[in-house]
């Protein structure tokens, strides 16, 4: 279990590093993901199979997309189909894909290995987080919520146009 | 079935803030600025999921969801706020706004 760690530890910081001196946004886009992949791997054998879903989840499934709608907004017009074309070259995706590959392969592990548990038993799964989440820290999740809605507000009020274009349609 | 070391998940954590700080100092475009800070949160995070996975609580992964909510909201505002940027000034350097009004 531990040399599971240790090579998702690898991934993570090799795909972060990739990550932080890639030029174009999709590109580093790919190795973020791929590095928050690797942190959900850490994640469960560190006994989080809770937080480890989450983070594929919403780290990378919802706050992913948001990113990417931006960087697909912001990019029209001719330079965007160039960069489709570029999209398609295999020196672009081989290296997230050695990467999730390796991933993929501690999974199978994981499966196969039929431990089913963490390191040294300790798993804490969605019972315990649920009950600490409501019990003690219930007035946490209430200024979450709170958090979130002034976040939603923000975003709309800082998205709002005042004069809409009349043709768009 | 032996344990991971507490040490090692906190230089894992260590590590990715340092990469994350990284970013955000020395890139200018801001996209990658918000992907850093992500990168950042996310190491932020890992720390308490490891210490709470050392001693045993759920206390840390209850953390971690409060800092996976303030990402959220975090996130969209930001987003929200390159899109103005780019609205107004047509670019995503973050040198082109570093001047204040006032």
């Amino acid at each position: 279990m531990t040399i599971v760690f240790y090579v998702a530890s690898a991934v993570a910081i090799v795909s972060t590093a990739l990550m932080i001196t890639r030029l174009h946004a999709v590109h580093a886009l790919l190795y973020l993901i791929v590095s928050l992949l690797a942190v959900s791997v850490v994640f469960y054998t560190l006994g989080a199979p809770f937080i480890a879903a989450l983070e594929v989840i919403i780290y990378a499934g919802a706050i992913m997309v948001l990113f990417v709608f931006v960087v697909m907004l912001l990019n029209l017009g001719e330079p965007a189909a160039r960069a489709e074309r570029a999209l398609l070259k295999p020196s672009m995706w081989t290296g997230p894909l050695i990467l999730a590959a390796i991933l993929m392969a501690e999974f199978v592990y994981l499966l196969t290995a039929g431990s089913g548990g963490s390191s040294g038993g300790a798993m804490i799964g969605p019972r315990g987080v649920g009950a600490s989440l409501f019990g003690p820290y219930l007035i946490g999740v209430e200024l979450a919520s709170m958090l979130l809605l002034g976040g939603l507000v923000g975003a709309y009020h800082l998205g709002y146009r005042k004069t809409p274009k009349p043709e768009v349609g | 079935m032996e344990i991971v070391p507490m040490r090692d998940g906190f230089i894992l954590a260590g590590a990715l803030f340092a990469l994350g700080l990284i970013g955000v100092l020395v890139r200018r475009n801001v996209i990658f600025i918000l992907m850093s800070i992500e990168v950042m949160l996310n190491a932020a995070g890992l720390a308490f999921v490891v210490a709470g996975a050392r001693w045993r609580q759920p206390d840390g992964q209850v953390v971690f969801l409060f800092i996976l909510a303030m990402a959220a909201a975090e996130v969209s505002v930001a987003l929200a706020l390159v899109l103005e940027l780019y609205h107004r000034y047509k670019t995503l350097d973050t040198d082109a706004v570093s001047r204040m009004k006032g």
